[in-house]
């Protein structure tokens, strides 16, 4: 191109631009839900309630954000629901992929940073979505991974994540990671400590949190396996 | 030319209004006011006037109080449902309670419901929305039942059966499918209470307790939390501490020394 | 009069310019501009029970009175549409098209509700991404060998399964009835039952939404294939009305 043309004022008539389209439409939503992870020595324990909700009006009241990836990871997403969707679809697919190309699941600490770059991919048009990923690792250690809308990633021993987060977060810093508490030994945590905080943790947010409610399921990875329990919480 | 501006002697001004959107343009955020996102209703029975609310009170997503009152008190022969800002719903109707315990003692006489209607909707109108109170008002006169619902600005509505709040739709659905001239007290009472629960279960502004007041001739009945739909479970363990948990960071004793002065005599001046 | 500086100094000064990139721009806002108001949707015995009213409104006018709102796709589905209409239109076209050629492609597939659910989700989330949403929310309702299907998805993509859904005013007027009447009762209520509570919703939003019309159809779709009927007329009481006078003391 001749250099000249760029101080051309009839440029604009000679390149294809599209024009740009303005609207006045915001693309996300907030569904609200709380979930929450613990990890403990050969086990990880994820749970989220099952409200989705919009403004003052109940969506529905079993709704899962939690999802099963893997044999060894679950998913729990929390923010705008459709992203959550969405992404988790996306994992799904690209799981799938890695099994047919490796022959061999992924791992769940390579999961977690396939799960940062898929975020960081959407940089300046983010999946709205915080999520948790708490699973075992390949050599059998719980592990749970936090992340912010764009990737930032995080290892953590307890996490708690969506509207009622900074409700739970101190009291599981307190009760799991025993901070601010003198002279207790720090002995393992056993996986029945681990639920019944977490049944404590969610009927207190129902307590307080409008957006949490309805029901409550908790993920337990295992070596052996997962498994879903599913709890009663407040409807009002 | 300059032109001078005389502060005008009586009547309202709103310049504090001005000030505050001025300030807040400049950043600064005004305390959280408790709103008592609501579901408050009354409906007008064969013998009176009941009236219902839920217990909720919300401060943005979280829960402030709940088990609050929201019918509250006028006259011995009214009581008043409250929704909006909780703070302008509860000194709205105790201003007003007062104006009627003195209107009562100078006139001799019973208040009328239109009365307290007046004095509220004036009120409310004065302050052009400012007051945050959107109020179910019900009593029991020489006229028989009252039932008003009064909004923010100071326009009021009289009808057989109301709602207010941001559960007003859930209950109003109720009301409109299962209302009907000439209840009995006790169905009146039982379609009060699907209403207000048809809020709690449905809107996230309101919850826990059902609070109900009937009103009739001569005899009003409060019954707070007439229904409990939500209690709260057990919990699964004792969160209690062992004693030296809590870290001792500084440690100083001093004994106590009492001081008494000469009393010093009362400035009378 | 020169509306386009960029332009003063042209002898054609009333065109537009043709540097100007924002030339061709469309700045209006986009909104929806005809448009449908609830749609109500629950699980019964047989099915599926879906109803909307015949309304298409122009912002507070009463435009069009016999639009019909409820559309099958294939054998054993429905969607129902609030919000605007053309897209809703669009969305027929589209949908309708996938049909064509799922059924031309002759290999002994034929689409579930499921299906059809899963493609609109994507296509009203994929518009929600590229900024353009389709302006709607919809309520697909189907039956596929005895098996109920109830999905909700709206112009942000979201989406979600319940018993009972309903879209715009009917979300806090009928959601709660429907609720009540409802949940916990899916397998046992009986077709009568549920014309029963549809109708009754009804007559609650034509009370109460001030963009309603009491004219709507019903459908249903059970394990003899889908069923729009109507239009019916919700019966109302207004002489309480009667008694009624003024708004103060």
């Amino acid at each position: 191109m001749n250099p000249v043309t760029l101080y051309n004022n009839d440029i604009f008539t000679n390149v294809p631009v599209e024009a740009p389209v303005e609207r006045n439409f915001y693309p996300y939503a907030d569904n609200g839900g709380t979930s929450l992870g613990i990890a403990g020595a050969d086990f990880c324990l994820m749970a989220s309630d099952t409200r989705k909700s919009s403004g003052y009006s109940i969506h529905s009241r079993y709704s899962p954000k939690a999802f099963k990836l893997t044999e060894k990871a679950v998913l729990a997403t929390n923010g705008f629901a459709a992203d959550g969707l969405a992404l988790t679809k996306r994992l799904g697919q690209k799981l799938e992929w890695y099994k047919h190309a490796h022959d061999k699941e992924m791992s769940t600490p390579a999961l977690a940073q396939m799960l940062a770059n898929t975020l960081y991919y959407k940089r300046f048009f983010p999946y709205y979505t915080f999520n948790l990923l708490g699973g075992i690792d390949e050599q059998g250690r719980g592990v749970l991974y936090s992340f912010d809308p764009v990737g930032s990633m995080g290892t953590e021993v307890c996490r708690a994540g969506g509207s009622s987060a900074a409700l739970i977060q101190p009291f599981l810093d307190n009760q799991v990671a025993l901070k601010n508490q003198q002279g207790v030994q720090q002995t393992p945590l056993s996986l029945e400590a681990a639920i019944r905080i977490t049944k404590d943790s969610f009927t207190s947010a129902t307590e307080r949190d409008i957006y949490t409610g309805d029901y409550l399921e908790i993920f337990i990875i295992r070596q052996e396996g997962t498994t879903i329990e599913r709890i009663d919480l407040k409807k009002d | 030319m300059v032109t001078k501006l005389e502060q005008p002697k009586g009547g309202f001004n709103f310049d504090n209004y001005q000030r505050n959107v001025a300030l807040e343009k400049k950043g600064i955020t005004f305390p959280k006011m408790t709103k008592t996102g609501t579901t408050i209703v009354g409906l007008i029975y064969k013998d009176g006037i009941c009236l219902g609310a839920d217990t909720r009170a919300t401060a943005g997503p979280i829960v402030a109080d709940k088990n609050c009152e929201k019918i509250h008190y006028l006259a011995p022969n009214m009581y008043c449902c409250g929704a909006g800002t909780a703070a302008d719903t509860e000194f709205t109707t105790a201003l007003i309670s007062s104006q009627l315990e003195l209107h009562r003692l100078t006139t001799g006489r019973e208040a009328r419901v239109a009365t307290a209607l007046i004095m509220l909707k004036q009120m409310l109108f004065r302050y052009q929305g400012h007051i945050g109170a959107a109020l179910v008002l019900g009593g029991y006169d020489v006229t028989g039942p009252n039932l008003y619902t009064i909004h923010p600005h100071g326009s009021t509505d009289k009808l057989p059966y109301v709602t207010m709040g941001s559960g007003s739709l859930a209950a109003m659905a109720v009301f409109e499918s299962k209302w009907r001239k000439d209840l009995e007290r006790q169905e009146a009472i039982d379609l009060v209470r699907e209403a207000i629960e048809s809020g709690i279960f449905n809107d996230l502004g309101s919850g826990s307790n059902v609070d109900v007041t009937v009103i009739e001739k001569g005899k009003i009945d409060v019954y707070r939390n007439y229904a409990k739909p939500n209690e709260r479970g057990v919990k699964e363990q004792s969160y209690k501490f062992k004693r030296g948990t809590t870290a001792i960071l500084k440690e100083s004793i001093r004994d106590i020394v009492a001081i008494t002065e000469g009393i010093e005599e009362m400035d009378i001046s | 009069m020169n509306q386009f500086s960029l332009n003063f100094d042209r002898e054609n000064y009333h065109e537009k310019p043709k540097n100007d990139i924002f030339a061709d721009a469309i700045t209006r806002t986009q909104q929806p501009i005809v448009t449908g108001t609830s749609v109500l949707a629950f699980k019964y015995k047989d099915g599926i029970m879906l109803a909307a009213d015949t309304l298409a409104s122009y912002g507070s006018l009463a435009r069009f009175t016999n639009i019909q709102r409820l559309y099958p796709v294939g054998d054993f589905t429905i969607i129902a549409a609030s919000g605007d209409i053309s897209d809703f239109q669009y969305v027929q076209h589209l949908l309708d098209t996938v049909m064509v050629e799922e059924y031309y492609t002759n290999d002994g597939h034929v689409l579930r509700t499921q299906n059809i659910y899963e493609y609109l989700s994507r296509v009203m989330y994929g518009r929600r991404s590229r900024f353009n949403p389709l302006w709607n929310s919809y309520v697909v309702g189907g039956y596929n060998d005895g098996e109920k299907f109830l999905g909700y998805v709206d112009l942000l993509g979201t989406t979600y399964q319940s018993s009972t859904i309903a879209t715009g005013f009917g979300g806090y007027l009928a959601q709660p009835i429907l609720r009540k009447a409802v949940e916990g009762r899916e397998d046992t209520l009986t077709e009568t039952e549920a014309i029963e509570i549809m109708n009754s919703c009804m007559k609650v939003l034509y009370y109460r939404d001030a963009r309603s019309f009491n004219k709507f159809q019903r459908a249903k779709i059970t394990a003899e294939g889908v069923e729009i009927s109507g239009p019916y007329k919700a019966e109302t009481q207004w002489d309480f009305a009667e008694g009624l006078r003024g708004y103060g003391p």
